[in-house]
């Protein structure tokens, strides 16, 4: 098991590697080859000669491609200079550069948005898999009638519409129809919790419903199959009481399979719900994503995909240890 | 139902409020301990209503053994999973028809309240499956698999259904049963498994053992372990016995009486003595021909029956055996296509259901048959 | 049928000749990968040092329990796993470790039947297209045309030609595995190697397919390796019968010296183990034995003799010293130091302690 743990946190640590040097590559040393000057990018357009050569210099860009990448690992370890010529600015580790627009340190502006993102991604994930599971399970114990029915054309609506869709009509019903909520920008929790539920409910709801469809056609679909095994069978030989067999016996195994697909989701959806925290113009790591690339702003970029790719490889580790806990049967070697 | 001798003070009867059931009474209707009668088991489906089991009648003793022969689709396991009451359990719009009578100690099982027959599950009537890999839940130890059968059925706390746990496992010669109640089916053998599994059937002292085809998944060796285990614990505790096989090797080894089933229905039951020494039946005469003996060489072609069993959506009409029968035509005017056989006595309780007259088939079996087995 | 008689006749004139298979030393271990950096730490040693011949004309059956790695060695002898040492001669020639390309004009001679008459059979394809893609796979084309050739296959194996276009869930499981003996057959093979070829069917029709095996190895002078479980089967079609325990044979013979006088102990037990189908045996089975516990790991099987951690006549020597496969009487071979219906291989040698609790039932 400890071994295990050690192997796989070395995959880790080789994925993230990896991803960080084709990012790097992609980012940095594109726009060389193109012709495009990294220094260019962060200066803008009006500047001149001189002062381009003392961002080369301050940033690094005039150093060889390997070496630059170098510098930026060790930024991130032990932090690192930037030697501006007349003055030296320390950038404390772990340091991610600074942003080519804003100037402001990547890192503190991802801590500043994680909340938002973190908020609006584990609020909607309690939700859609609460609502998914349950809907599946109950479906697929209905089966065959007008509630299954009813449930799955549900299902396969929330699987099919566009997330920009429902965000546009999930307002118009609760905001602007019944009247039940308002639409707020991100509150943060610490300030004010009221309006911090107040600001996510819907982009929950429309997260939600979109991922919960999912899981209920996928719980419906499990459970069907679970319940044909042999050990349900067996179960109601041994005279148990139907809720006891699907509660005890056919739901357990029927979640190993959702807890897969909810690590993958999870970490997917932290790595930048882009297209919620548009549709609700909230200030997440999507955003600034977006914000970034349109932006040319490498530092950035290069910060974000490298915590979004952190976010989904351990949320694949924590699915496979989940795993071995749910099923006996998966030895962790 | 008998007291369980093992199971320490809180071990009692059932948890719900069931008739009572006095130990050793007969039934007040019939004198056997389990009596199917005209049993029908018909599942909808889009194709067609499917007749797994259309119209069948046995009766079982308590300590005597039961075997149903027959080959996939006869309707063998359907008709045990019926008397278990398990085709009322689950989805309600997949569940079949039933009728006719299942009458366990005096008491029609078909008729009875659904929740009262789950009571009986487990307890007085239990059952043992083919795959003990894939009949027990891969997540639960086996001792938590059985300590939940016995919990079921008794008001006792957890410590001593698993000291009661043990003592099965125990029993059922499975070494080491202390540790080996925690481990988990997927790791134990296969032997080992169906030990656990027969444990977990007999650990509430059944009555009635039904054992669907309870040594096919397991090697020759391990199977006469099995074997070997049911009888005893048959001959220990005084179970009635369900044996559903395919193989004539199992019954003839384990079985007081066979019935032979075949397309939903009973063609040939009898004492073990009479269905392979006297069978009555051509497809009776057919399973005999198409085996290959362990016990003598044979330097003969096997006789197989020719085709391939009916389908249940669309069985044929008259003897469901006809199109495969080298005897139809027999019997005058196509009566073999036209009506059903009646299952009919000879007097010795032997019985059989072809249109063919019985010394007709007598002869048959004696001077055509029996001589090239 | 005259089977036997005509294997009979035909033994001294196969004997002369060359073997059509031969196999030496064959061995295949699976490795097990462990640890920090998947090091292998031990292998499933299925198959561990075997030898026989396949007669031509003859039918060899290959018996054992389930990991005694009696499929193992059809997929090696067919060269579908490549062996981890040891030879494999088809027809004097060595063809244990020819890959690919050098297997393919092999392929046309070797032919294999699975056990699953269902997941052998793509779905998707019609009969026609299944028999037919051996002579595709050769780029073979038959005399009168493949449509043709086909469809006397199918009726060869007693199928209804007309059924070209069908696919395989319009069969049955015995009509299928016909399918899988037609495309088996569609090259004229010289051996078939068939892996429970009857386990997954209905008693009436596994009959109905072992008669057809039968049929086709006189019609077309086949060689059969069949691989089964059951000891019934294997008495009905093998000519001769090698019996495996944990990756060794440990006894090879004709089936009647086989079933008739038996030496190791293991085939005594496995022999006895079987049901009987007859009412009026059940009283008097004499000499049954009842084997207790399960076969070992493969993984780390017992040192010596395989069997002596379940054997009643164990000996001391059992433990240390592996016993050859040799023939104490001559044509039959057996592996072991103190054989049943033969002179003891070590007579005198002190008894293993424990050695008779083995047993957990004998009745005399």
């Amino acid at each position: 098991m400890l071994v295990y743990l050690i192997r796989r946190l070395f995959n880790v640590a080789a994925t993230l590697l990896v991803v960080s040097v084709v990012t790097f590559g992609i980012f940095f040393a594109v726009p060389k080859i193109t012709g495009s000057d990294p220094a260019l990018m962060y200066a803008g357009r009006e500047t001149n000669e001189t002062a381009l050569a003392g961002i080369r210099v301050k940033m690094g860009f005039d150093k060889p491609i390997s070496e630059q990448y170098l510098t930026f690992v060790k930024g991130i370890f032990v932090g690192r200079d930037y030697d501006g010529g007349t003055e030296t600015t320390h950038c404390e580790a772990p340091c991610f550069g600074y942003s080519f627009k804003t100037e402001a340190p990547v890192w503190e502006t991802m801590v500043d948005r994680m909340p938002v993102t973190l908020s609006l991604a584990l609020g909607a994930a309690v939700i859609w898999v609460l609502a998914g599971v349950a809907t599946g399970v109950v479906s697929a114990l209905k089966r065959r009638t007008a509630v299954d029915r009813t449930v799955m054309v549900g299902a396969l609506a929330g699987v099919s519409l566009p997330i920009f869709f429902t965000g546009m009509v999930a307002p118009a019903i609760f905001v602007y129809s019944l009247g039940w909520l308002d639409v707020s920008n991100y509150k943060p929790l610490t300030e004010d919790p009221g309006a911090w539920l107040n600001s996510l409910i819907l982009p929950w709801i429309t997260l939600a419903f979109l991922f919960a469809a999912t899981y209920a056609r996928i719980t419906r679909a499990t459970m069907l199959e679970v319940l044909g095994e042999d050990y349900i069978r067996t179960a109601r030989a041994k005279g148990l009481k139907e809720g006891v067999v699907i509660r005890k016996h056919a739901l357990r195994s029927t979640l190993t399979p959702i807890v897969t697909m909810f690590g993958l989701d999870l970490g997917g959806l932290l790595g930048g719900a882009v297209l919620t925290e548009t549709t609700f113009n909230f200030q997440g790591l999507g955003t600034a994503a977006v914000a970034a690339i349109g932006q040319g702003d490498l530092p950035v970029i290069m910060g974000v995909t490298l915590l979004a790719a952190l976010f989904v490889v351990m949320a694949n580790l924590i699915v496979d240890l989940l795993y071995a806990v749910i099923d006996p049967r998966v030895r962790l070697t | 139902m008998t007291e369980n001798p093992t199971a320490g003070s809180g071990g009692s009867a059932a948890t719900t409020a069931g008739p009572a059931f006095v130990p050793e009474q007969a039934g007040p209707r019939s004198g056997a301990f389990l009596s199917v009668r005209d049993l029908k088991v018909h599942f909808p489906t889009d194709d067609g209503l499917v007749k797994s089991v259309d119209g069948l009648s046995f009766e079982l003793e308590r300590g005597k053994t039961l075997g149903i022969v027959g080959e996939s689709g006869s309707g063998k396991s359907v008709t045990s999973l019926a008397i278990m009451g398990l085709h009322r359990t689950g989805n309600a719009r997949s569940r079949p028809h039933i009728s006719g009578e299942v009458v366990l100690d005096g008491e029609d099982l078909v008729k009875a309240d659904a929740d009262h027959v789950r009571t009986l599950r487990g307890r007085k009537m239990a059952m043992v499956f083919q795959d003990p890999l894939s009949a027990m839940h891969p997540y639960y130890t086996v001792g938590k698999q059985i300590v939940e059968a016995y919990l079921t059925h008794h008001d006792t706390d957890k410590k001593a259904a698993r000291k009661r746990a043990v003592e099965m496992l125990d029993r059922v010669g499975i070494p080491e049963p202390h540790r080996r109640v925690d481990a988990y089916p997927h790791e134990f053998s296969g032997g080992m498994r169906q030990r656990a599994m027969i444990a977990m059937a007999l650990v509430n002292n059944p009555e009635l053992l039904i054992a669907d085809e309870p040594t096919t998944a397991l090697d020759v060796t391990v199977q006469a372990q099995i074997l070997d285990l049911i009888r005893d614990l048959q001959r220990e505790f005084g179970s009635a016995v369900i044996m559903i096989t395919h193989d004539l090797g199992v019954v003839a080894e384990m079985a007081d009486d066979i019935l032979v089933m075949y397309g939903g229905r009973c063609v040939e039951r009898g004492t073990a003595e009479k269905v392979f020494y006297e069978p009555r039946h051509p497809y009776t005469w057919g399973l005999l021909g198409s085996m290959p003996r362990i016990d003598r060489e044979q330097t003969e072609r096997l006789i197989p029956v020719k085709g391939s069993p009916p389908s249940l959506i669309n069985i044929p009409s008259g003897c469901a055996f006809n199109p495969r029968c080298p005897y139809a035509d027999v019997p005058e005017g196509g009566i073999t296509r036209t009506r059903r056989p009646e299952l009919t006595e000879d007097g010795s309780g032997h019985w059989s259901a072809c249109h063919m007259a019985q010394e007709e088939r007598t002869r048959i079996w004696t001077e055509e048959i029996a001589p090239k087995l | 049928m005259t089977k036997k008689d005509t294997a009979a006749a035909d033994a001294p004139e196969a004997a002369a000749g060359e073997p059509l298979l031969k196999v030496t030393g064959l061995v295949k271990h699976f490795p097990i990968n462990k640890g920090l950096l998947r090091r292998q730490v031990a292998a499933v040693k299925a198959v561990d040092g075997i030898d026989f011949d396949v007669r031509r004309g003859e039918t060899l059956g290959v018996v054992g329990e389930s990991g005694c790695g009696k499929s193992t060695m059809g997929r090696l002898i067919t060269r579908l796993l490549e062996p981890t040492g040891g030879t494999v001669e088809f027809e004097g020639r060595d063809i244990t470790h020819l890959g690919v390309a050098g297997m393919r004009p092999l392929r046309r001679d070797v032919q294999m039947i699975f056990q699953d008459p269902y997941g052998s059979l793509n779905p998707r394809h019609t009969v026609g297209t299944i028999v037919s893609a051996p002579f595709r796979l050769q780029g073979v084309e038959p005399e009168g045309g493949l449509k043709a050739e086909v469809q006397r296959l199918l009726s060869l194996v007693g199928l209804n030609p007309e059924h070209y276009n069908r696919y395989p869930h319009e069969f049955s499981g015995g009509q299928r595995q016909r399918i899988g003996i037609a495309r088996a057959l569609a090259l004229k093979p010289k051996l078939v190697v068939a892996d429970e070829p009857v386990s997954a069917l209905d008693v009436s029709i596994q009959a109905q397919v072992v008669n057809l095996l039968d049929d086709l190895q006189e019609e077309l002078g086949l060689t059969y390796v069949i691989i089964a479980h059951d000891l019934s089967v294997i008495r009905h079609v093998s000519d001769r019968i090698a019996v495996m325990y944990l990756g060794k044979i440990v006894e090879l013979t004709d089936r009647t010296s086989l079933y008739e006088s038996p030496m190791h102990p293991y085939t005594k037990a496995l022999l006895s183990a079987v049901p009987v189908p007859d009412p009026r045996r059940r009283g008097a089975k004499s000499g049954r034995i009842l084997l207790k516990g399960d076969v070992p790991s493969p993984i780390s099987p017992p040192s010596g003799c395989r069997f002596h951690t379940r054997c009643w006549k164990a000996t001391q020597i059992c433990t240390v010293k592996e016993p050859p496969l040799a023939s104490p009487v001559a044509g039959h071979q057996v592996a072991c130091h103190h054989p049943e219906n033969a002179p003891d291989q070590a007579p005198g040698d002190p008894a293993l302690p424990g050695a008779a609790d083995a047993l957990a039932a004998v009745t005399p």
